[in-house]
């Protein structure tokens, strides 16, 4: 059981930066600008990811797996390595950087490491949705700031009373944030252990809830690390978030996380992509997303709402750049570092 | 219980608003009956007025307290604050022009009388429409420029009847003496201010209304 914590530690520190970097994309606007206490954020945001982790995260997750089947536990204790590595990397270079980039250019380096076949229909879904979420986001935004904008001309509401619907609707937009965020982005903490924890865990039968599968295990040992990274750091991103990058008001706050949110959700929920397919509806694939990249979209629809003014055009470069950029320096340092765990450390990762 | 605070911070608004209205009507019936030579009535006037100054002073900290306390319209804090306090200083020159007329109990000119009243009722006016667009600033934004408008257009409106008021005292041969003539100034000035200070109020609400916009 160390050996296997060992192992998972990877993933577990790549989950603790997700909460202490992701959850702020959602509570930092309502916690920097004090709408939200940091500890009810912090507590909301852990629940619901841990919730929307363990129920809803097996989708992206299944995706994920599609670009390689990782069999070997130290296989994927290196795949998560080299990510987390990656988005240090890319963070202390000051590019815009995202986990689910780096984890699929690190399972593309396994791929090409272990001469596994990649599968390039999956690969392409992958790509096709980092550059389509961003522009979701916007268009969810836009439509979202129009009817908001329509209800609030409408519909009279005092400035003090708007201030405690405002402040319950950045609660309620946060919870849904964060349940879309742990069902989304868990692929990218735990999705490459999923086949080889088989090996190790089993099933547990729990009185009520039924059967515990070993994903679900896996997941809530992920949605813990989120949990421990929104606890221990994400406070100081939070008051960078709420008070420095996007200046929002609470009320535009509100709709680019729901914006975010839904779009995280679109991309994660099997029960909305069953649904959609029984109505011979197209549905969205299940892939997981950048968070960050998905709130920078709705703030950039946002700003294109109100005049298109004051938009800071530049920031989609960087994104573009980074959507090359991650993934080939993930796969590049995944490479390297198979390469060493397999030989020097006599370790099977295929 | 975020909305029974809401409502309570609410009524607190309105009733503080409701003053600021309430003190310009005396002020108004005030200068009215001085003019009028009807002291008794202008007496009561001034009491009412001291009461209602004091009264809207501890809402307005009551108002200030919780917002900081329940850490209410964070965004929009200091700009509801700041509309109230110096909203505040049309209610303190209101009070304040009273009581000095109280005091230095000036000359009544027959010439001047209804400039004065004229003068005052503008001011009033122009004090009306200022709590009319500060109610739009809470509940309906849409309505505060034409309020505001309304301000802008009263204010200059006694601009013009206290320059009247002051070129009659100095041009007319009806004052003699200088010190009553530069008293009939002070007094015109003073009704003005009040104009002058709501105008001030409106030209921070065209800010805050920006400002408040999504």
């Amino acid at each position: 059981m160390p050996a296997v914590l060992i192992f998972l530690s990877s993933g577990l520190f790549l989950g603790w930066s997700l909460g202490a970097n992701d959850a702020a994309n959602v509570w930092g606007t309502a916690v920097g600008t004090r709408m939200v206490r940091f500890r009810k954020a912090a507590l909301l945001c852990s629940v619901f990811v841990i919730i929307g982790a363990v129920f809803s995260g097996s989708g992206a997750s299944t995706t994920l797996s599609r670009l390689g089947i990782i069999s070997e536990m130290a296989g994927a204790f290196t795949i998560a390595l080299a990510a987390a590595l990656s988005v240090y990397v890319m963070t202390k270079a000051a590019l815009p950087v995202s986990t689910s980039q780096s984890i699929v250019g690190a399972i593309i380096g396994w791929s090409i490491f272990a001469k596994s076949a990649v599968d390039y229909d999956a690969l392409f879904k992958i790509f096709g949705t980092w550059v389509f979420s961003p522009v979701l986001s916007a268009l969810v935004a836009i439509m979202l700031f129009f009817l908001v904008s329509f209800l609030l001309k409408h519909v009279k509401i005092h400035l003090i009373r708007l201030d405690s619907i405002t402040r319950t609707a950045l609660i309620l937009a946060g919870i849904f944030g964060s349940y879309s965020l742990g069902a989304n982005n868990i692929a990218n903490v735990m999705g490459v252990f999923v086949i080889s924890a088989e090996k190790v865990f089993s099933p547990i039968q729990l009185a009520f809830i039924g059967e515990f599968t070993v994903v679900q295990q896996l997941f809530l040992l992920g949605g813990l690390a989120i949990a421990a990274g929104v606890f221990s750091y994400s406070k100081r991103v939070m008051m960078t978030v709420g008070t420095g990058i996007y200046r929002l008001s609470p009320i535009t706050a509100f709709i680019v996380v729901l914006s975010s949110a839904i779009v995280l959700f679109l991309f994660a929920s099997v029960g909305l992509k069953q649904f959609l397919e029984a109505q011979n509806l197209p549905s969205f694939p299940l892939v997981p997303v950048s968070s960050s990249q998905s709130i920078v979209g709705a703030v950039i629809g946002v700003g294109i709402a109100k005049g298109g003014k004051n938009i800071n055009y530049r920031i989609l470069g960087r994104i573009s750049i980074g959507w090359i950029a991650t993934p080939v320096i993930a796969a590049g340092f995944s490479y390297i570092m198979l390469f060493v765990v397999q030989n020097v450390f006599m370790q099977k990762t295929f | 219980m975020l909305l029974s605070k809401a409502a309570k911070i609410e009524h607190g608004i309105d009733t503080y608003l409701g003053n600021v209205l309430k003190a310009s009507l005396i002020f108004d019936k005030g200068i009215r009956s001085y003019f009028e030579g009807d002291y008794d009535s202008f007496s009561r006037r001034v009491a009412e007025i001291s009461t209602l100054e004091h009264e809207s002073d501890n809402l307005r900290r009551e108002i200030k307290l919780t917002l900081y306390k329940e850490l209410l319209i964070p965004d929009s804090r200091g700009d509801v604050l700041g509309l109230l306090e110096n909203i505040d200083n049309v209610i303190d020159w209101a009070k304040k022009v009273l009581v000095h007329i109280s005091i230095e109990k000036p000359q009544v000119w027959p010439e001047l009388k209804q400039d004065f009243i004229s003068l005052s009722d503008v001011a009033t006016n122009c004090v009306e429409e200022l709590v009319k667009a500060s109610r739009a600033f809470f509940t309906n934004i849409a309505d505060v420029p034409d309020a505001l408008v309304k301000v802008h257009f009263l204010e200059h409106e006694a601009d013009e009847l206290e320059a009247r008021i002051m070129k009659k005292a100095f041009s007319g041969e009806f004052i003699t003496d200088l010190c009553q003539k530069t008293h009939v100034r002070y007094f015109a000035e003073r009704i003005s201010r009040i104009a002058d200070e709501a105008e001030a109020v409106a030209e921070r609400l065209e800010i805050y209304t920006i400002k408040r916009g999504l």
